[in-house]
């Protein structure tokens, strides 16, 4: 997580906006005069986390570019609710392909207003999980390898949505899925596959990679803000929670994704070069079953037929996470202080 | 020949065109809902509504609202027992907002910048009639000032304040406080009468032409109890006791003084009796703690200062310098029973702390007005059976506090105003209550709340000093921004940022509108509001 003082303002800095912060301690979403880069009437779900997470990303990099961006979107749910030909809500300059290829397009984007001499003039390419870690996975690593200037953000709700909810590469363990049925001894989606993208993009060594929620709009904000303070390739995941496709209730959104980093189930953090530098601590730590039990993916682990031990087996995964990224103060938690002596002191 | 690009066969639109609204069956709404704080307020107050103010540092406007309802914050924030903070939500976050000591805070504030009270309104030719000058009189007075009416305030001390100043005493409300913040009601206009016994109500009314009265005399006779005594036993009650020290009389205690009942009187008598320089002041009370009406904080402020307890017993003999103590136990039902164990104590002198009556005798002429059990009974708007006879504070039956007595000279205002101009008092609308339930307190910053610094102990043996400090400025303005403003909008924009329609439209002037056309009623700006300001309601379809 980006550094911010701690200053109390009645609600602190967990609001979108306070009366009593000054303009400049305000996000870019409680300006009235934000971008709005998404515009009201695109057919996303009622409650959708995707649409909110574009517009808080995309508004962000509009402010830190001073208005100098241009998006590219690769094919999905984004794509598809905001620009039904020949209507669309982007208010921003927007270009779509294929599903595959947003990457690509944007390093071609790049690279044209290079050509140009418009250097001032950023570029983010954007899409979804299954847009970013499975179809259009082999385009992302090459820019990342070639580190061409774009910030590729993607919008991961853990799922092919748009198509009718079937398993992604970031589809997590146990969630029933089109694809990932709630049969047999390992009911939902198999244990121990699919792809961590955030880790892989960190990999590559890129500038900076961070991970993010619509929970937490400052963070997102900073990170945004953080990403276009860089040249070259940067890779921002943000989790937006898909109320047709999770299960969850439309009003659940943000809860559901304050939840997920709150169990560790999704942790937050951000890296430069390939180094974590800093993360989200867990603020009110919370049990997997809280998640999971909001969303009707999971339902499955509970009622008249209970799998408590799928249940821990998650709960084992978000305690790595918790673990990996020392996403709890060790101090606070004398059982974790027990178990991590060998370790060497953060 | 056509002129669009290769492919395009249509114009390009806004989705703006898309009016999703009509997908919605559910539809947000703002609302206000009642805060605890000012649902438990005895007085009334707009606690939320002044704290919001505070929050922005602007003490004088906080101050104004506050003493829309109650006109003595430097008062009620020394010797309220604040019910508000019972009430208040954050105690299921972390701990309740410090809502008293932000209360002394501004009405320090406003004495130390002598801010006034709202002017009196445009005289009505009403002649109102308030007898006695305590916390409800003195109330009803200010109420029926800003209403315009004429009052004449008579109380038979000599001084104004009631049980303010002849019950409370100097260490717990410095009587320069009383004094200024008294005197600002009595600058609104108020003709005052002091040593003036009202020996018949009737009689007062005919020679003053009162259109309306308003009795709140309070109860000022202590009960007494038949205890054999000796003839050289000193036995006093606490009500006169406290009186003669605010008088500066105090009385001859000895060193060993045993005060008997377990109210916040007997714990103001201990204390009392500890500063006058008694070595001893055991409280003999005939429950125990858990049934002690005391307030918590008096209670540990007097144990603080060396008061002791002697739980369940009671007084069976006073001699000159003993008295004879008997044990009891609380039966299934918690009532006290007799064991018939008996123990001797050691006393100079005994303070009778067992209760108070109210003086009735002004009423004996008044024959329609119904007096029950010693208290005046009343309607909802503290009108007697009397023709425009009001009454309220200690008189009638009710809980006995400075704040109680406050809020009913309020309500006896109104109910008075109404009846002098031959109207029915509208009863107040009150909103639904701003249940924790309704909060999403994530938003809410962990902040602990501020402690009001306290004199040392041993400051506190031989003077009255007050004991309990104030806020610094800036810890006031902390402990106001602790508020989580329950049920009421405080601009934070979290509608306007979450929802993912853009449906909200946020204007310069701090408000927020639903746009109806493109809202699709998902309810994320509802269960993110922090304080429970916004409600979705059923679209009719």
């Amino acid at each position: 997580m980006t550094k911010r003082p701690v200053r109390f303002y009645q609600v602190g800095s967990f609001a979108v906006g306070n009366r009593l912060l000054s303009d400049e301690e305000r996000t870019v979403q409680s300006d009235p005069d934000r971008t709005n880069s998404i515009d009201s009437g695109h057919r996303a779900c009622q409650g959708c986390g995707e649409a909110l997470g574009a517009r808080y990303a995309l508004d962000a990099a509009m402010r830190a570019t001073n208005n100098q961006l241009v998006a590219v979107n690769a094919t999905g749910c984004l794509e598809v609710f905001s620009t039904p030909y020949p209507e669309t809500s982007w208010r921003i300059p927007w270009l779509h392909s294929l599903f595959g290829n947003a990457p690509a397009v944007a390093t071609g984007v790049a690279a044209a207003l290079r050509v140009k001499g418009q250097s001032e003039v950023r570029v983010v390419s954007q899409g979804g999980d299954g847009g970013t870690v499975d179809i259009g996975f082999g385009c992302l690593s090459g820019m990342f390898e070639r580190n061409d200037d774009v910030l590729y953000i993607c919008y991961d709700n853990e799922g092919y949505m748009n198509t009718g909810v079937q398993r992604s590469g970031a589809t997590p363990p146990a969630a029933r899925t089109a694809t990932t049925d709630v049969v047999g001894p390992q009911p939902g989606n198999t244990f121990g596959q699919g792809k961590d993208l955030p880790r892989i993009a960190m990999a590559h060594d890129v500038a900076y990679v961070a991970t993010a929620t619509v929970a937490d709009l400052h963070d997102l904000e900073a990170k945004v803000e953080r990403a276009m303070a860089f040249r070259g390739a940067r890779y921002l995941h943000v989790l937006v929670p898909c109320p047709l496709g999770w299960g969850s209730a439309a009003n659940e959104t943000i809860h559901v994704a304050r939840l997920a980093k709150e169990t560790g189930m999704f942790p937050v953090f951000e890296a430069e070069y390939g180094v974590v530098t800093s993360v989200s601590k867990i603020r009110h730590q919370t049990p997997v079953e809280e998640y999971l039990k909001l969303q009707k993916r999971f339902a499955h682990l509970f009622g008249k037929n209970p799998r408590p031990e799928i249940v821990a087996h998650l709960q084992e995964l978000a305690n790595r996470n918790i673990a990996r990224y020392g996403l709890i103060d060790r101090e606070e938690t004398p059982a974790a202080r027990h178990a991590s002596t060998s370790e060497e002191p953060a | 020949m056509n002129q669009r690009p290769f492919a395009i066969t249509l114009d390009v639109g806004s989705s703006r065109s898309n009016h999703t609204g009509s997908w919605r069956v559910e539809r947000p709404n703002y609302v206000n809902r009642l805060p605890p704080c000012n649902n438990a307020c005895p007085a009334g107050e707009n606690i939320q509504g002044w704290l919001y103010e505070a929050e922005s540092g602007d003490y004088e406007a906080a101050w104004r609202t506050l003493v829309e309802e109650n006109p003595f914050p430097a008062i009620m924030g020394r010797i309220c027992f604040h019910p508000c903070e019972s009430a208040c939500n954050r105690v299921q976050v972390d701990e309740a907002v410090g809502i008293n000591a932000v209360e002394r805070f501004l009405g320090d504030y406003a004495l130390e910048h002598g801010l006034r009270l709202p002017d009196a309104g445009p005289a009505t030719g009403k002649r109102v009639l308030v007898v006695g000058a305590g916390p409800a009189g003195l109330s009803a007075a200010y109420h029926l000032r800003r209403q315009g009416h004429h009052v004449r305030l008579v109380d038979s001390s000599a001084q104004l304040g009631g049980m303010m100043r002849y019950g409370i005493p100097a260490y717990r409300l410095p009587r320069a406080v009383l004094d200024a913040e008294i005197q600002r009601v009595i600058d609104m206009g108020v003709e005052v009468m002091l040593n003036h016994n009202v020996d018949d109500i009737e009689i007062e009314r005919e020679s003053g032409r009162f259109d309306a009265i308003f009795l709140a005399v309070g109860a000022q006779l202590g009960k007494r109890v038949n205890i054999p005594a000796g003839d050289s036993a000193r036995i006093l009650d606490a009500v006169s006791f406290l009186h003669e020290v605010a008088d500066e009389n105090p009385p001859l205690l000895g060193r060993r003084v045993v005060i008997y009942g377990g109210g916040d009187t007997a714990m103001d008598a201990a204390r009392t009796a500890r500063r006058l320089g008694a070595t001893e002041a055991v409280v003999v009370y005939r429950r125990n703690q858990e049934k002690m009406p005391a307030h918590v904080e008096e209670y540990e402020q007097a144990l603080g200062e060396g008061v002791t307890m002697r739980w369940l017993s009671t007084i069976n003999k006073v001699d000159a310098d003993k008295i004879v103590i008997e044990k009891m136990r609380l039966n299934a039902e918690g009532f006290p029973e007799a064991t018939g164990e008996y123990e001797e104590l050691g006393t100079d002198a005994v303070v009778l702390a067992l209760g108070q009556d109210t003086d009735l005798s002004l009423l004996a002429r008044a024959s329609d007005i119904e007096v029950n059990d010693g208290s005046v009974q009343v309607a909802e708007n503290l009108m007697t059976n009397g023709r425009g006879i009001f009454a309220g504070g200690d008189a009638v039956p009710a809980e006995r506090t400075a704040t109680v007595a406050v809020g009913h000279g309020k309500k006896a205002a109104r109910g008075i105003d109404a009846y002098v101009r031959g109207a029915t008092p509208e009863p107040v609308a009150k909103h639904a209550l701003a249940e924790f339930a309704t909060l999403n307190t994530w938003y809410y910053s962990d902040a602990e709340r501020t402690q009001r610094p306290e004199l040392e102990k041993v400051r506190r043996q031989d003077n009255f000093e007050e004991v309990v400090l104030g806020l610094t400025e800036r810890n006031a303005l902390f402990e106001a921004r602790r508020c989580m403003s329950c049920g009421n909008c405080f601009e934070c924009d979290n509608c306007f940022g979450v929802c993912p329609d853009n449906a909200v439209l946020k204007f310069s002037d701090g408000t927020y509108e639903f746009n109806l056309d493109y809202c699709k009623g998902c309810g994320i700006c509802a269960h993110e509001c922090p304080c429970g300001a916004i409600e979705m309601v059923p679209e009719r379809i």
